[in-house]
């Protein structure tokens, strides 16, 4: 699986509160929240996102509050992909639990700039910024977290 | 090589004789919980993979506390619907209007959480249990569906930072002060993935008000879960409220350490974090020198509404008025802590300093209800996290402190210290 598409580029530790504020969380609707996806921090990436667009994002990316909210709101909004030095905790188990591509890759996230277009692929963790040309190499996940991927989604893994 | 505290409650909830930091288990559950903004996610996820029952119907604790009492159609609407599911399934601890109170403060009040047990729940300030020698961890709600389903979650073994206390708090030094110090020492990720277990003689000093409050910013540098020793003063708290019998874990002598920090508790000053993050830590004599001028202060939450953290704040308003700029929110965290307020006339100081006195509500701390900034307005609260926008307006700002110092601001109109008032 690959994800394709043009980058937003934000810093460290994006926290929850700003990838959906708490004044939103009365809908659960992933649709709802999408419209208010990152408002607090970037006014404009609800207008400017495309399908298939990234998120790459520096240290700690997801901190804060548990709100499963928070990685709905940016898969409805069509991002296909968050790449990050590191997560926070519980956003990282959030986003495979409910099948919202992520990797982490130092590097990557450190060099690819605001509006580059990139490619990532899921299966071998490369990471293509094709408007430089360069590639990196992300963390693979550990098998279990492979199966849950694969499965789609921690749900439908124990439903089996 | 021996286990951390952590390591051992895991093992034991995973069926294991020994696990290592970095080893995936499935571990059986004893609480599964969510709160009125988490579990209609959950029971969303629930429903749509066709799930039928729950694990243990005395096991899932849920507590509407975050938007309630409602503050809109919507949050009554998502109530209705954690109500409903709550009738169907026949769950024992549904907290609702009159019986709820913020979740984490509630919980251990209610002898619900016990020594040695593996508690999740959806919301990230679950980790507050530790302070009863508990691991306990905040996940998101699609966890707790499966947890709720499967009584059992999965977890990553975490290492752990060893936090040594010495000393004992000096006067207004309080445990969000020593929590506040270690995070504006290690940062928001300092403790990222990872375990902080409390430890050494000065543990002894802390009340379990204090370590409730310490465990409960854990998740604020990042960790996993932070978690303390059982003393006489866990049992004596515990033993009078229990509701099952309980297991006392504790860290082997040989238990490995990525890093080990020692804390003397008694040359701490009362700390304040400053905006956007709670790393940005600055004593009391460093804040007041700025002359923050503050809106409205806010004494509460999941973090500080605890009866000490009342008296606390009663202390520095008795005989006296709030600022007439400042808005002054006092929050008892539960029905059993405002009942102390009244009783012990905690309430009526509070009124006629000038605050208001709010039912039980997460209410302002996460910018739900009851008390949100304007653009450009400034808060000391009691709370947990200074994020932007936490309390309202993007361009609102929120200073974090212990109730005594938020209480001497209220009555000053700036952060300052409790002992120049």
């Amino acid at each position: 699986m690959k994800a394709h598409g043009t980058v937003h580029k934000y810093g460290d530790n994006v926290d929850t509160d700003v990838i959906i504020p708490a004044r939103y969380l009365n809908s659960a609707d992933p649709k709802e929240l999408a419209k208010h996806c990152m408002e607090d921090i970037d006014a404009n990436f609800v207008s400017e996102v495309k399908p298939g667009d990234l998120i790459v994002a520096e240290r700690n990316f997801g901190c804060g509050s548990s709100r499963e909210h928070a990685p709905l709101s940016i898969k409805a909004s069509g991002i296909s992909c968050v790449i990050a030095s590191s997560f926070a905790r519980i956003f990282y188990r959030n986003a495979i639990n409910i099948g919202l591509a992520i990797l982490e890759c130092e590097e990557a996230a450190r060099d690819i700039k605001n509006g580059d277009e990139v490619e990532a692929d899921f299966d071998t963790g490369v990471i293509t910024n094709l408007t430089t040309g360069k590639t990196y190499q992300a963390e693979p996940f550990p098998p279990f977290i492979q199966n849950i991927i694969q499965k789609g989604g921690l749900l439908k893994s124990i439903m089996e | 090589m021996g286990m951390t505290m952590t390591q051992k409650i895991l093992a034991a909830h995973a069926g294991l004789e020994e696990v290592k930091a970095g080893q995936l288990i499935q571990a059986n559950l004893d609480i599964v919980h969510g709160n009125d903004v988490t579990s209609p996610v959950a029971i969303n996820e629930f429903e749509r993979c066709g799930a039928t029952g729950v694990f243990d119907k005395s096991r899932i604790t849920l507590v509407m506390d975050h938007f309630t009492p409602n503050k809109d159609i919507k949050s009554a609407q998502n109530c209705k619907q954690v109500r409903t599911f709550a009738n169907k399934y026949d769950i024992d601890n549904y907290f609702d209007v009159g019986t709820m109170g913020i979740e984490h403060a509630l919980l251990p009040e209610k002898g619900l959480v016990v020594p040695g047990d593996a508690v999740i729940g959806a919301d990230s300030h679950t980790c507050t249990y530790g302070a009863l020698g508990a691991f306990s961890t905040g996940v998101g709600s699609t966890d707790m569906a499966a947890g709720m389903i499967t009584g059992q979650a999965w977890f990553k073994v975490p290492s752990a930072l060893k936090i040594v206390l010495t000393g004992k708090p000096g006067e207004n030094v309080s445990g969000k002060d020593v929590i506040l110090h270690l995070i504006g020492m290690i940062g928001v990720d300092g403790a990222l993935y990872r375990s902080l277990e409390f430890t050494g003689p000065g543990v002894a000093n802390l009340s379990m008000d204090d370590r409730l409050c310490i465990a409960n910013m854990a998740i604020e540098c990042g960790a996993k879960n932070g978690i303390f020793p059982v003393d006489d003063v866990t049992r004596a708290y515990v033993d009078a409220r229990k509701t099952r019998d309980y297991t006392v874990y504790e860290a082997d002598d040989d238990a490995e350490y990525d890093q080990v920090i020692e804390i003397d508790m008694s040359a701490l000053r009362p700390t304040v974090a400053f905006p956007h993050l709670p790393e940005n830590t600055k004593t009391i004599d460093e804040a007041e020198k700025e002359h923050v001028v503050i809106d409205q202060a806010v004494i509460g939450s999941c973090t500080n509404g605890r009866i000490e953290d009342m008296r606390a704040a009663a202390a520095i308003l008795k005989g006296r008025k709030v600022s007439s700029h400042v808005r002054t929110i006092v929050i008892p965290a539960t029905q059993q802590i405002y009942l102390q307020c009244i009783e012990e006339g905690l309430a009526k100081i509070f009124v006629e300093a000038g605050a208001i006195v709010s039912t039980p509500t997460c209410g302002p701390c996460l910018g739900g209800h009851m008390g949100i900034l304007a653009k450009g307005e400034r808060a000391i609260a009691t709370t947990n996290r200074n994020f932007v926008g936490r309390m309202g307006h993007p361009e609102s700002e929120v200073y974090l402190s212990n109730p005594a110092v938020a209480a001497a601001s209220a009555v000053k109109g700036y952060i300052c210290d409790p002992a120049n008032l």
